[in-house]
């Protein structure tokens, strides 16, 4: 491993735990700390507390907070309430993205954008290129943890450390003090599973972890590693950039439609994607179930010997026992009688509607 | 971790046992098996093409994190593989000395382990990091 990769809060808390680190966006990070299996199982039916404190975090500020987040960001986040949250994209001229972003309302004109670890430069650069002029922008990143309590135990653990978590709706946010501290608690999450994220400054991370760790143990809620990080949020079709989500991979094409806003013309990209939308997206993102092997990112897709698309993620599916992956496919493609090319060895995928996995309610 | 006596250690990361019979049972590591992790596709040799010069693809190991290679400890003739592994991939996880074993071989050498190591030279090895 790098000895440069940057650590979290939470690093020395990971090694006390056996984790296996890996190197992941540049930072030194946990990818498990028994089994990935075990991990996902623990999510889906219990809970698991995750690190996420490499994501960035960017506050903007101001009366034209608002302007710049619609010029931004592609969803339609005028019309979001003070306390609650919008997934989003933010993409370039030609409509690629160039990273998908939570947006959190705090305050009437105070707005903070998660974002993925390896895109905080590129998108801070960004952001302050097109809205530094208008608002304050501010990168919160260095000094702010993420950790994310996911599983259905989430709400009973979470509502013994801080009073009302458990009556937080979906997508809902929320300031709490805790420890003494500004932090902000948030319905949401990347498994598929309810769950909170916790924003908080870096120095209560260890603190805050430990009290959910033991608050969480008796229901069997245990420490959780990228890796079945990936795994559950590849079951629940939410997609991860870099795979199903890049420069040359437009929203729509993703199959996120529903975060590009009907007047998306006003949004950076907003002109290509509505062109887009009106004549249809040249490749759609499908769900396949391959049969017999895994595969994974890179490996072709065929329809007969022609090569119609890429698998963008695959893996082994705990929940359902199987492979499963997601695939970007020429829209024209037929949907039937597909293949994966899995190391030089075909192997039939059956398309599926996405996500493979939904939870019970 | 578990480091057996009774088998020779490659620096691949696969065991090897001598039989009575004079032949081979090939598998893959305690270490090996932990750095993979769950462990959940084995691709074995087809039994009609069995003969393998050392170094050559034996089977291909698939975890959910990631797939590896394993190569033939050994040139020689396979003559059994473990057909169990197809429904239970996680035995290798579980047992990787016992149940998890990979082949059964008939080494074309007269010593098949020569320049091999030990329990205590494996452990060694592993221990500097692998």
């Amino acid at each position: 491993m790098s000895g440069s990769a940057a650590r979290t809060p939470l690093y020395a808390t990971h090694l006390d735990a056996s984790a296996r680190m890996v190197e992941f966006s540049g930072w030194s990070m946990p990818l498990q700390y028994s089994s990935i299996v075990k991990e996902h199982n623990a999510v889906r039916t219990a809970g698991g507390v995750f690190d996420a404190s490499h994501m960035g975090e960017v506050e903007l500020r101001g009366p034209a907070a608002i302007d710049a987040c619609e010029q931004l960001f592609t969803s339609e986040l005028r019309k979001l309430r003070v306390g609650r949250a919008k997934y989003g994209l933010m993409c370039e001229p030609s409509g690629g993205v160039m990273d998908d972003v939570i947006v959190y309302r705090i305050e009437e004109q105070r707005y903070m954008v998660c974002l993925n670890a390896g895109n905080v430069e590129t998108d801070l650069a960004w952001i302050n290129e097109h809205a530094g002029s208008r608002c304050e922008v501010e990168d919160r990143s260095a000094d702010t943890a993420l950790i994310a309590l996911q599983g259905p135990a989430a709400a009973t653990v979470l509502g013994e450390l801080v009073d009302g978590a458990a009556n937080l709706s979906r997508f809902a946010c929320r300031e709490i003090i805790l420890e003494g501290e500004t932090a902000l608690l948030a319905r949401t999450g990347y498994t598929g599973e309810d769950g909170f994220e916790l924003f908080l400054p870096s120095a209560r991370a260890e603190g805050v972890w430990n009290a959910i760790a033991d608050a969480g143990r008796p229901l069997g809620v245990i420490p959780a590693g990228l890796g079945a990080r990936d795994t559950l949020r590849l079951e629940a079709g939410l997609p991860l950039y870099g795979h199903e989500l890049a420069l040359d991979i437009s929203p729509l094409e993703a199959g996120l439609g529903r975060f590009v806003r009907d007047d998306i013309k006003t949004a950076i990209g907003g002109e290509t994607l509505a062109a887009e939308r009106e004549r249809g997206p040249a490749r759609l993102l499908l769900g396949l179930l391959p049969d017999g092997a895994i595969a994974r990112q890179g490996h072709e897709v065929l329809a007969g010997d022609k090569v119609v698309g890429r698998v963008t993620s695959g893996t082994h599916s705990p929940s359902l026992g199987r492979p499963v992956a997601m695939a970007l496919v020429d829209a024209e493609s037929a949907t039937v009688g597909l293949s994966v090319d899995v190391r030089g060895r075909i192997k039939p995928a059956d398309v599926t509607a996405l996500p493979f996995y939904v939870r019970q309610r | 971790m578990e480091f057996p006596d009774d088998v020779y250690y490659t620096t691949e990361h696969e065991w090897l046992r001598l039989e009575d019979d004079g032949l081979v049972v090939v598998g893959i590591t305690d270490y090996a098996q932990e750095q993979l992790g769950d462990i959940v596709f084995i691709q074995l040799p087809d039994l009609s093409d069995v003969v393998l010069s050392k170094d050559e693809q034996l089977a291909e190991i698939e975890s959910v994190k990631t797939v590896s290679e394993v190569y033939s400890p050994i040139s020689g003739k396979v003559v059994k593989v473990n057909n169990d592994l197809a429904d239970g991939p996680e035995v290798l996880n579980e047992d990787p000395y016992g149940y998890g074993w990979l082949v059964h071989m008939e080494p074309s050498d007269d010593d098949p382990t020569a320049g091999l190591m030990s329990a205590d030279e494996y452990r060694d090895l592993v221990s500097e990091g692998g």
